[in-house]
């Protein structure tokens, strides 16, 4: 599965990169799954979702749990809790 | 609903909200703006990043959600994004209805909801220079969750 991951605020700066296109192996099939998978690929990707319980999803701009299905998804944002307002 | 760098005018917000309407009797505004300080420490500068996309649809979500739970003529919301200062303005509600109760419950509902929701994150530079991002504050979710709606009554 083909999909876009951006991230923002200091997961994007933990990461080094706002956006970028994946090839997700097959099994994957949450949030919680694939945040899990992001963790093996490389340093920056380990120390970026080490917290991984204060990580917020989206999926296709939606605010999605960790237990959420990625299946169908184009778009999945990470980022850390948000302070607006 | 607006996302802008640019600064807000809040009475020409109102005035262009209520403009040939005579059907409006309240109108609460609020206004949130920028500290020179946070958690005792002085705050030199802040900037906000969002997500372009999602916030305008979770603001018109929100705006949404207010719209059918209380009775309003008009509603909007103005964020603002990028590199303020204290003093600046951050965001803007303004509720109008034809009393006030529904306007002054619907602007507390969307100030509440938008700081949980709404996909903005600040980042504070301390007066040293040093530059660091804010944290969520377990207030503001007990404030967006009084709003639940309560459990429908048996019988």
């Amino acid at each position: 599965m083909r999909v876009k991951l951006l991230y923002f605020a200091w997961v994007r700066e933990k990461t080094g990169r706002d956006e970028e296109q994946v090839e997700l192996p097959a099994g994957i099939k949450t949030v919680a799954e694939l945040i899990a998978w992001l963790q093996q690929q490389g340093p920056e990707y380990a120390e970026a979702f080490r917290r991984s319980e204060v990580i917020r999803a989206a999926i296709d701009r939606r605010h999605a749990p960790p237990g959420a299905s990625i299946a169908g998804a184009s778009e999945i944002a990470f980022f850390p809790p948000v302070t607006g307002g | 609903m607006r996302v802008q760098t640019a600064d807000f005018e809040v009475g020409a917000e109102i005035a262009a909200l209520t403009a040939g309407r005579s059907d409006i009797g309240a109108v609460v505004t609020f206004t949130g703006r920028m500290r020179a300080d946070n958690a005792g420490q002085p705050v030199a500068g802040m900037t906000l990043e969002h997500y372009p996309g999602m916030t305008e649809s979770e603001l018109e979500r929100v705006e949404a959600e207010a719209q059918a739970r209380w009775p309003l003529q008009a509603s909007l919301i103005v964020h603002r994004v990028g590199t303020l200062r204290p003093g600046d303005n951050i965001v803007l509600v303004v509720t109008a209805s034809r009393h006030r109760q529904a306007a002054f419950s619907a602007a507390e509902f969307l100030m509440d909801y938008l700081k949980t929701k709404a996909p903005f994150w600040k980042k504070e530079i301390g007066a040293d220079g040093r530059a660091a991002w804010v944290d969520a504050r377990p207030s503001d979710d007990e404030a967006a969750g009084r709003w639940r709606r309560p459990p429908a009554r048996e019988g």
